[in-house]
């Protein structure tokens, strides 16, 4: 799986290990701790997935959610084991479009979520800009914008302005990309920007294998993402994105070294994108075969599987969680929709900070 | 002493690092070389850990500039020549001008572009990018024609909750020379450059000096001719061009970039449909040519706007 010259240079973590086979760690401390965040991030990844069938009912149902609606079925383990390590209004966390259960594992309320859909403007984007592309900056939390790659180099900035500023201390970035945004040039400036930098920076690769409907092997010609970490002089790891114990372990391990000062991490994970590209696509050209390997299982099926065999959590646990995740999602279309729309005549049309500068000339 | 346009950069950069310890400055050979213009020299050891060498990156440059500016830094990022602004070129026009807009946050970043031609740098070397940048909004847009408004507003710029695209002309680095930095005038007011009653033109950054050249030539054939100075083509200040085409009733836009649309265009613009009966005549515009910039000096002081073009532009534009 990875390249034998990547020994050596490269800080290599293999984790192939499936439900079956998964050893518990073995000093009970590091077990507790390893229990807790497993049971944290699961719980995460349960009400992301319940929010985002809401979100996709809504979308189907029409009416309320203006614009797209883009998922991230079969990435939540992947995502929220990254974003548990990140401490919210502490670490920089600059997210993308797949990356609602790590949203929530780093702390964001779902109600924002539900508001920036429904473009209400109690909401963190005010209607100004809606779904995915939402965050609060002042926080540390990094607004996406449309553009694939470019977030790299803002969250790289944070933190480059944090050392500068001596407010660092111990906090880390963490940002994401897909198979598709890795060929962007902005993706590549930054990257190596953050290694010459030595930034604590991770760096999650989905490897979902597409991106919209380009499949990889029109999208990059390398063996492994994973090998590219060589070519930038960072550390690389690879995990079964499928896998939530595997994928805590793996972000544990990088995050640590990033907090150490190793500089960047990248984390390629490897899966399969469990739906269209975003809800307005049946992605009829992902081959059904794809669906029966290995990275075609549903992450949140395995990761309550391992819950259970592990003795983590009980089946009524299972269930009372996904109640209460039922119920929270309730809550927030509840609230969020009772919130006003935004109004144009209230609205400042005003794109500067500096008053005295705008030229007011949206009337 | 006398003080060139290039100097006034390096001391607003120097005296904006001394008042501000959140002021880094980010750009290719910066540090200690001192940039390819100089317009960073001494710096680095002046200021220690405060001026950085970048990756040739243009896009990522900007990208960290607008997260350092999230964070509460002051970054001043040096493009090496404006020409390669294009290559951060999404990361300027996306990420910067939306932040406050979509997030509350501001942005205060200054992007310093060493702009316009010089004699022999062709194509790639010579670009005036202000129009495109002022097509967007949420950017500031400057355009320095003076000594004093080098320093100035440079300095002014880093104090700017918004991200400034601060358009610094190469061909005054040298050829400008002041005694002292004056006064400062606030951004966003234009300046009457030179006074007169028988034509406006307005204009910014080098074509000031080339307009004002014109002025002088006209004025042996006895026409006054005033001259407005932007500095800054955003915000436009509309109320001192209208007053000025009040008074003379005759408009010519002298721009160095591209013809089609721009700076020139808004300005006609805005004085046809605010002032149409203010004027005496169709009002004028003069750009440079819709070509590439090209390399030979003869084919380049043809390519954008000189004395010469600006005076017979002048003398139809009376005529009429
Ligand atoms: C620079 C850029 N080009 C094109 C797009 C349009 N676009 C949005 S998502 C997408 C596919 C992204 O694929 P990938 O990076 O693999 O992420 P995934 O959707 O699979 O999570 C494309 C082409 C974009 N957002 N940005
Ligand atoms: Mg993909």
């Amino acid at each position: 799986m990875l390249s034998a010259r990547a020994a050596g240079s490269v800080f290599i973590s293999i984790s192939t290990v499936s439900v079956a086979e998964s050893s518990l760690p073995c000093s009970s401390a590091v077990e507790a701790e390893l229990r807790e965040d497993f049971l944290k991030t699961l719980q995460c990844m349960m009400l992301s997935r319940t929010l985002e069938e809401k979100l996709g009912s809504l979308y189907r149902a029409g009416g309320r959610i203006v614009g797209g609606v883009y998922l991230g079925r079969g990435q939540e383990a992947f995502s929220a084991a990254a974003g548990i390590h990140l401490r919210w209004e502490k670490d920089v966390y600059g997210p993308l479009i797949r990356d609602q259960a790590g949203r929530i594992a780093y702390g964001e309320p779902i109600l924002d979520t539900m508001r920036t859909y429904l473009g209400v403007v109690t909401g963190p984007m005010r209607g100004r800009d809606g779904n995915i592309h939402r965050g609060q900056p002042q926080k540390g939390y990094m607004a996406m914008i449309s553009h694939l790659g470019s977030l790299v180099s803002v969250v790289s900035g944070a933190l480059f302005a944090r050392r500068l500023l001596g407010t660092l201390g111990d906090t880390v970035g963490a940002t994401s990309i897909g198979d598709g945004g890795t060929s962007t040039g902005a993706f590549h400036e930054a990257i190596n920007m953050a290694a010459v930098e030595k930034l604590p920076l991770v760096v999650s690769v989905a490897n979902n294998q597409f991106a919209y409907s380009t499949p990889t092997t029109r999208q990059y010609a390398c063996e492994n993402l994973v090998d590219r970490a060589i070519g930038y002089g960072i550390d690389g790891h690879s995990v079964d994105g499928t896998d939530l114990l595997a994928c805590l372990k793996v972000f544990r391990t990088a995050f640590q070294r990033a907090r150490a000062g190793h500089g960047p991490q990248m984390v390629v994970g490897r899966l399969l994108r469990l739906g269209g590209h975003g809800e307005h696509d049946d992605a009829s050209y992902i081959p059904d075969v794809k669906k029966h390997e290995h990275e075609g299982r549903d992450c949140l099926i395995v990761a309550q599987q391992q819950a259970l065999d592990l003795g983590w959590a009980t089946k009524v646990e299972l269930d009372e969680w996904l109640k209460n995740a039922r119920r929270e999602v309730d809550k927030a279309q509840a609230q969020a929709s009772k919130e006003p729309t935004p109004d144009p005549y209230r609205e400042s049309w005003q794109a500067l900070s500096t008053q005295r500068l705008a030229e007011g000339m949206g009337q | 002493m006398s003080i060139t346009y290039l100097e006034a950069i390096r001391e607003a950069q120097f005296e904006a690092l001394q008042q501000n310890p959140n002021v880094f400055l980010y750009g290719q050979d910066i540090s200690t070389f001192g940039g390819a213009f100089k317009a960073t020299k001494n710096l680095s050891r002046e200021f220690p850990g405060r001026v950085f060498d970048s990756p040739i990156s243009e896009d990522a440059m900007i990208g960290m500039a607008v997260g350092a500016a999230i964070e509460g830094a002051r970054p001043i990022v040096e493009m090496q020549f404006a020409d390669f602004s294009s290559v951060g070129f999404n990361q300027i026009v996306n990420q910067a001008a939306t932040l406050f807009w979509r997030t509350n946050t501001p942005c205060p970043i200054t992007i310093r572009l060493p702009s316009g031609g010089t004699p022999g740098s062709g194509p790639f070397h010579s670009q005036s990018m202000e129009s495109i940048y002022a097509h967007y909004p949420g950017l500031v847009i400057l355009t320095p024609a003076t000594v004093e408004d080098a320093y100035w507003m440079l300095l002014e710029s880093v104090e700017i909750n918004d991200p400034v695209i601060f358009c610094e002309h190469k061909f005054l680095y040298y050829h400008l020379k002041s005694e002292d930095f004056g006064e400062a005038m606030p951004i966003g007011k234009a300046r009457i450059a030179r006074p007169g009653r028988d034509a406006t033109i307005v204009t910014y950054s080098a074509m000031l000096h080339e307009s004002l050249k014109a002025a002088e030539e006209l004025r042996l054939d006895g026409y006054e001719v005033e001259v407005v100075d932007l500095r800054s083509v955003k915000p436009m200040d509309t109320d001192t061009i209208l007053a000025s085409v009040a008074r003379t009733g005759r408009l010519l836009a002298v721009g160095e970039s591209f013809p089609w649309g721009g700076v020139t265009a808004e300005i006609v613009a805005r004085v046809s449909s605010e002032a149409f009966h203010l004027l005496d005549a169709p009002p004028m515009r003069l750009n440079s040519k819709d070509t590439p910039i090209p390399y030979h000096p003869n084919l380049w002081k043809s390519h954008r706007p000189t004395t010469g073009h600006i005076s017979a532009a002048l003398r139809d534009l009376l005529r009429y």
